[in-house]
Order: C-alpha cells, then sequence, then structure tokens
C-alpha cells in the first residue's frame, strides 16, 4: 500500500528533511520525490509506502496536517487509490 | 508515478471547490422486526439498527482522514415505517422517537424512512402515518418523513395529496418556534426512488436486501470551476463534454469510497448517487454552475435549457464511472441550501413558476422553497399535485419539500442553519383552488405510448 504525501508552501531551508523525518519515524519508506518551484511557491509531492508503518495512515495524516500548519505548509497524506480511482479507466 | 498535475488538481477539488462525498448512507431493512406489539417492534429496531450501525460513523470518519476526502454526513434509511405500523397498530409516533433514539446512539446526522408508499391508495398504518408525521417531526431532530403520493404506473392519489397539504402546513406549525424545521424534514414524492440516500427523502424500498451501503456524492463547485476555465464562446456540446468528465471523476471517488465503506463495515455495496448536491457555501452551488454556462442570474430565459443538458450530461459522466448508479442521480435545486439560488430569488429573478418548470428537467423537484405562512393547505395540495403530475407524466422522480413560515410574509426570511441554509420566503400564487382539491380520489396513470 501507497500513499501521497504533498506538500505546497512558500519555498524555505529544510521543508525535503522536516517531511522525510516524519516519514522515517513513522518507518514509511519514500519511494519517490517530485518538486517544482513555482516562483516562490514550493510543491512537492512524494510517494511513500505505508504498508510497514507503525502508525496508522488516519493518524499520520493527522500528524502531518500538524506538521504542515506549524511550519506554514499544506501538507495532505491521501492514499494512493484516490488518484487512481479518480485519473485512470 | 501518478501523475503529479492529476494530484494537485484533486487537491485543488477538495481545498478550494467544496468537492466532498455528501453522504454514506447505510440502508437497513425492518421487515423482520414487525410485531403485532409496538413496544416489541420497536426494541427489535433499536437492537438491529444500533447492531448494523454502530461502526458507521467511524468507518466513514476512518476513510475520511486516510483517503483525504471530506465525508460530509452518515446516514441511515429505514423501510418505510408504515409497514410496521400496519402489523403493530398503535401510535405510530412512538416509531420515530425510536429512530430518533438510534440514531443519538449511533451518532448519524438524520436517519429517514419515517415513509408512507400510496401511490395507488392507502393499506393498513398509511393513514395513521401520514397524519402522524407533523408530531413525529416536532418530537425528534433526527428523523426525516417521506410519503410517495404518485408514479408513472399508477397515477396520483388525490386523497393523499389533499392530506399531504395540510400535513405540511401542521408539520410547520408546531415547529414554528424553531423556524418551522418539521417542513423541511418532510417530503413528498411522486416515484420516489427506494435507494435515494440523500435527506428527506430517503428510505429503503422493499426490493432492497437486508442491509446495504449507499454514497451520495457532490461537487457543484468542482463543475463550475471546470466550466469556468472554458472560454465564453465554447459551443454548448463542449460546455456538456466538460461536465462529463467532471462528473466521472466526482463518481469514481464515491465509487471508491462507497466501495471501501461496505467492505470495512462487511455490508454489500449498493449504489452511488452522482447528485450535484448544493450547499449553502458560496462556490458550492448549482445555480452558479448555470450562470457560468452564461446566464446573468439562475432563473433567466435558458435556464431551464442548461439545467437539462447539466443533469443529463452528469448521468452520462458518472455512469461510466460506476456500474451501479442508483437513486436520485443528477442535479438538484434546493433553494435555501444553493447560495446562488438564494440570491436570484432575493433579486425577484427566481420564482416558484421557473423553479417549477426547471423541475420537469432536473432530478428532484421543488425543494427548500420557504413560503409565506398564510398560504392555506389547499394551495400547498395544488403545488404538491402540479408537481406529481410533472414527474407522472415524464417518468421521473418529482418531490415537494415547501416550509411554510408561520407569521411571516413574503420578503421576509427563515434561517435554518447548517447544510438547510436561509431562505428568502417566496411570493407564491395563492389563487383558490380548494374545490379542485376537494374532489380527491385518484388521477389516472398517464398513456406511456403517443407521445407528443
Amino acid at each position: 500500500m501507497r500513499a501521497v504525501v504533498s506538500v505546497i508552501g512558500k519555498d524555505m531551508v529544510g521543508i525535503l528533511a522536516k517531511v522525510s523525518v516524519e516519514c522515517e519515524k513513522a518507518n514509511m519508506n519514500v519511494l519517490e520525490v517530485s518538486q517544482t518551484l513555482l516562483q516562490d511557491m514550493f510543491a512537492m509531492i512524494m510517494l511513500i509506502d505505508i504498508t510497514k508503518g507503525n502508525t496508522s495512515l488516519s493518524d499520520f495524516a493527522q500528524h502531518m496536517e500538524e506538521v504542515g500548519k506549524k511550519e506554514g505548509l499544506i501538507i495532505h497524506v491521501m492514499h494512493e487509490d484516490i488518484f487512481n480511482s479518480m485519473h485512470k479507466i | 508515478m501518478i501523475n503529479v498535475h492529476d494530484i494537485l488538481e484533486t487537491i485543488k477539488m477538495i481545498d478550494e471547490e467544496y468537492l466532498d462525498v455528501r453522504t454514506i448512507t447505510m440502508g437497513i431493512s425492518l421487515l423482520d422486526c414487525c410485531d403485532s406489539d409496538i413496544d416489541r417492534s420497536c426494541e427489535k429496531i433499536y437492537n438491529k439498527i444500533t447492531r448494523l450501525a454502530k461502526d458507521l460513523v467511524k468507518t466513514g470518519e476512518d476513510i475520511s482522514r486516510e483517503y483525504g476526502i471530506p465525508i460530509i454526513n452518515k446516514r441511515i434509511s429505514v423501510t418505510p415505517i408504515a409497514m410496521l405500523v400496519a402489523a403493530s397498530g398503535g401510535d405510530p409516533v412512538k416509531y420515530a422517537l425510536t429512530l430518533e433514539k438510534c440514531a443519538q446512539a449511533v451518532g448519524v446526522n438524520f436517519i429517514g424512512g419515517y415513509s408512507a408508499l400510496v401511490q395507488k391508495g392507502c393499506a393498513a398504518g398509511d393513514r395513521e402515518l401520514m397524519e402522524s408525521i407533523p408530531r413525529a417531526l416536532a418530537q425528534t431532530e433526527h428523523v426525516c418523513a417521506s410519503v410517495n403520493v404518485g408514479s408513472t404506473k399508477a397515477g396520483i392519489n388525490m386523497n393523499a395529496v389533499e392530506l399531504m397539504g395540510r400535513m405540511v402546513k401542521e408539520a410547520a406549525e408546531l415547529t414554528k418556534d424553531n423556524n418551522c424545521i418539521g417542513a423541511a424534514k418532510l417530503v413528498v414524492f411522486c416515484n420516489a426512488p427506494e435507494d435515494n440516500p440523500f435527506m428527506a427523502g430517503a428510505f429503503h424500498g422493499v426490493g432492497e436486501p437486508d442491509c446495504v451501503i449507499n454514497v451520495g456524492v457532490s461537487g457543484p463547485g468542482v463543475v463550475r470551476a471546470a466550466l469556468a476555465k472554458a472560454p465564453k464562446d465554447a459551443p454548448m456540446n463542449e460546455i456538456a463534454d466538460i461536465i462529463k468528465k467532471t462528473a466521472f471523476k466526482i463518481t469514481r471517488m464515491g465509487q471508491l469510497v462507497g466501495s471501501l465503506a461496505s467492505e470495512r463495515l462487511g455490508v454489500p455495496f449498493g449504489i452511488v448517487d452522482l447528485s450535484l448536491a448544493p450547499t449553502p457555501a458560496v462556490g458550492d452551488s448549482v445555480a452558479y454552475i448555470l450562470e457560468e454556462m452564461g446566464l446573468q442570474t439562475c432563473g433567466a430565459y435558458g435556464t431551464t435549457a442548461c439545467l437539462a443538458m447539466l443533469n443529463d450530461a452528469v448521468k452520462k459522466g458518472g455512469v461510466m464511472a460506476s456500474s451501479t448508479v442508483g437513486g436520485l442521480s443528477g442535479a438538484f435545486i434546493p433553494v435555501s441550501e444553493d447560495a446562488g439560488m438564494i440570491a436570484a430569488t432575493r433579486a425577484g429573478v427566481l420564482c416558484l413558476e421557473k423553479l417549477e418548470a426547471m423541475t420537469a428537467v432536473c432530478s428532484v423537484g421543488l425543494d427548500m422553497i420557504v413560503i409565506p405562512g398564510e398560504t392555506t393547505a389547499e394551495v400547498i395540495s395544488g403545488i404538491i399535485a402540479d408537481e406529481a403530475a410533472i414527474g407522472m407524466v415524464n417518468s421521473k422522480t418529482t418531490a415537494v419539500r415547501v416550509i411554510p413560515a408561520v407569521g411571516k410574509q413574503a420578503g421576509d426570511e427563515l434561517e435554518f442553519g447548517g447544510l438547510l441554509g436561509s431562505g428568502p420566503i417566496m411570493k407564491i400564487n395563492q389563487s383558490d383552488n380548494s374545490v379542485m382539491i376537494h374532489r380527491m380520489g385518484r388521477i389516472p396513470a398517464p398513456l406511456q405510448s403517443l407521445k407528443n
């Protein structure tokens, strides 16, 4: 099972590191990272493996949302099936 | 990897365009709870509903968090209670109080099915139930009532139409200290669907399995945002295509949520109802979709044509996305729940006659319309009869949910709050129709050939 972590916000030092550390703490392996900069806005999409996670996906999603708020970022953690079902026939 | 653009599009739909799953509704059959003793019957109902639905709310919340999709309501629909009254006799309000207790025990927002199906006539229990609706709605908070008074195959039961006019008025009067909320929880249908997950008209039809999960999706804001990107000179067929594509995505999300909920609850998946259900939030409005198509205000000439296309395109896109589409499916036009409709009514552009025409092509009917409190029961019956006739002749579901605002005049406003929104009181034609309504009897079913 995989989930998508999306991070949107003002670019600053250490966003990737902060999010990766949280993934590590939850024992969720980062599979892929894609990031873009639109002027000074930062958008990062991370695909993570949640099979061996030590916390439930819903708890992790809630935790990440709070982490995001503290840093002024919008962080969503969503199961990948939502994107597969909406955008693939 | 999943396309970054798709991911950002989905997030934008949810965060900015109000995409949500409007409801997960668990349909529960109460036929095996029938008992000749009403108290035993109520006890069986309580036990069955609280057993089957105990994890409904939690499951909905879990899915919502894991998938990042807001799931607004968790609801229950049950077998029309009139059938249980038929077996048990007694005061039907006892059933309403039992349903209320169940709703509070499992934490759902609404429980529907305080209903009777009387399109061809009243059987035992039907009349008692219909006459008890105002009291039942005044004494409960979460119970919703509906009555089916007509169908394309049976015609219209005018005895029931006459009675329901009085019941709508009484429901409002008994709750006049609470914004006449009773009438907002009562729907009078023609061709009522048996698997509708949306309130206030949800009930669990007798042809349905013992327990089933139905999902209602929403997303007027998403459709509007998609249309806003189209050039102003794009032909209507291109607009229809955009709506279809958007409806496809919305429905796929509903299908996913429904199948997940059904798997986790161990209950078969019923249908996805792919309705565009507005909320009072600005931007989550069906009227704004119509305006985005090029109307200055919803209600302008051209509105019915736009709505017809919208309704059809939503279905076409949604059917492709789910093999089990059902319920009401289409576009809702509840006035008080739609910021655009409220504005159009205030501006005097949207009137009851235009709304009536719109109901001939939308998915339901006259919905959440606040009318002056002085309106007579006969006039309300007349509105119900007209609406039922549109449904009967066009083989579609129509419904009436009007709220007589006791003690208020046209131009005043009623404030329900929450999803029910607020409604400017609409001026309506008060011309006397009592001779016609008191004729009672039945309007025979229409011919299904020689269609002109």
